[in-house]
């Protein structure tokens, strides 16, 4: 049985062969009865949008149903049964689960106690697994994985997107520039983890120092929960506004990636630019969903 | 000349049990609390910190009578003594000597100090920890413990 929960799991060829499946999807090269009487039940602890309809929307173009546990309130959680139980009794109602949850770790321990796949879809600030995938599958439309230089700029303390990305482009011989405010750079400990894997890691405070060279931005949201107050937040958030003079500025095949809900980070006016590639991001998030799910259900 | 202090032994030999010598230098106590042993259980127990050793400076040695490590346990403590000498002693003598192994992960032995991890909450998930280059990581949430691992001790 095959669980998809950390991109530490995946090694180079797996990912790349999840992404050849996502390219074929794409161009609809796929069986829309694959997972025809197949059940996939979504468990989402926390709120989602994105996450949540893209894997009902790659369900239902497989010829498959969905079944939402709703809302916590509403469920047996709310009575407090452990997630331990709660996945050891509903493997019995679905083929594989979709789980999101505020514990770190709590998908490696619903797979544990699952008998169908799962796969993690967030746990509290760990992996994010699908979302890693469409963005390599995103930096792969525009460009080859190998060798890129990529800046990951905002919120690199807590952004657990930007940590399993920076993993999984260590297996691609790609160099790092981490761009973030004092307070939320990248944390030591991955640091480490990619120097010994080979994958030069620069710290930055400005985009600027590092944008001529980027072939990749990935661009987060800078929490306003994450300052004392509303002016310091301001002052640093104006600070790493991406603008479309600042993209100009950068090498023509730049492209910025952004995992979406922004607020202020990316000008709206950069949307225009053929740099700009979240919403396309956005998009892929159903063909690489879709290709997940027909890896681990059949 | 040298003025010599009386002869005698820091620490009297055991008739049966185990010796761990060669343990860093003032981690018996952390030792001692890795095997479960505490002042509430029988074992005789004597300990010495920062004894001279010719081989690493200063040493800790533990003695426990009447009871023989087994191979797992005596693992366990290679995280924080690393250059451990493990003797079974049997009617005085050393019958065994074994060096520590670091095992490839710890089940039960670490806490995980993540507040956020799944570990610390009241699901049946027992302390699992993969044993890194840098460290331990967190089997359930990939959280890294790099330094002060006796800190983080069950």
């Amino acid at each position: 049985m095959r669980h998809i929960i950390s991109v530490r799991d995946l090694r180079r060829d797996e990912i790349d062969r999840l992404l050849d499946r996502a390219a074929e999807i794409e161009a609809r090269h796929f069986d829309p009865h694959l997972l025809s009487g197949r059940i996939l039940g979504l468990f989402f602890f926390e709120p989602s949008t994105r996450t949540r309809m893209s894997f009902e929307s790659a369900m239902a173009r497989l010829g498959g149903v969905s079944l939402n546990m709703g809302s916590v309130e509403a469920s047996s959680v709310a009575k407090g049964e452990t997630l331990a139980d709660t996945i050891r009794v509903v493997s019995g109602y679905v083929d594989a689960i979709v789980l999101r949850h505020p514990k770190e770790g709590a998908a490696r321990l619903a797979a544990e106690f699952a008998s169908v796949p799962v796969i993690n879809a967030g746990d509290g600030a760990g992996q994010h697994p699908s979302q890693t995938l469409l963005d390599l599958y995103t930096i792969r439309k525009s460009m080859p994985l190998d060798g890129l230089r990529v800046g990951l700029l905002g919120d690199l303390r807590y952004g657990r997107t930007t940590h399993s990305l920076a993993i999984a482009l260590s297996l691609y011989g790609a160099e790092i520039a981490a761009i973030a405010p004092k307070g939320l750079e990248l944390p030591s400990g991955i640091i480490h983890e990619l120097n010994g894997s080979g994958t030069p890691v620069t710290e930055h405070t400005a985009v600027e120092e590092v944008i001529d060279d980027l072939d990749v931005l990935y661009v987060t949201r800078i929490q306003r929960e994450r300052f004392p107050d509303t002016a310091s937040y301001l002052d640093v958030a104006s600070s790493y506004r991406i603008t479309p003079d600042l993209v100009l500025r950068a090498r023509p095949h730049l492209i910025v990636l952004h995992p979406l809900p922004r607020l202020d980070e990316i000008d709206p006016g950069v949307d225009a630019l053929p740099n700009a590639k979240y919403f396309e991001q956005a998009h892929h998030g159903v063909s690489v969903r879709m290709a997940m799910l027909s890896e681990v259900m059949t | 000349m040298t003025r010599k202090g009386p002869e005698g032994l820091l620490i009297s030999p055991i008739r049966h049990g185990t010796v761990i010598d060669h343990i860093t230098a003032g981690q018996a106590l952390n030792v001692l609390r890795i095997l479960g042993i505490t002042g509430t259980t029988s074992e005789e127990v004597s300990v010495a910190t920062n004894v001279a050793s010719g081989r690493v400076g200063k040493k800790d040695i533990v003695k426990i009578e009447n009871r023989e490590l087994r191979k797992e346990e005596v693992d366990r403590i290679a995280l924080i003594a690393p250059d451990a000498t493990i003797n079974i002693i049997r009617e005085y003598a050393v019958v065994e000597k074994k060096g520590v192994e670091h095992p490839r992960e710890l089940l039960g032995v670490v806490r995980c100090p993540n507040p956020g991890c799944i570990t610390n909450t009241a699901e049946p998930a027992r302390s699992r920890f993969i044993v890194v280059r840098n460290g331990l990581r967190c089997h359930y949430c990939d959280w890294l413990i790099s330094k002060e691992i006796a800190e983080h001790i069950l």
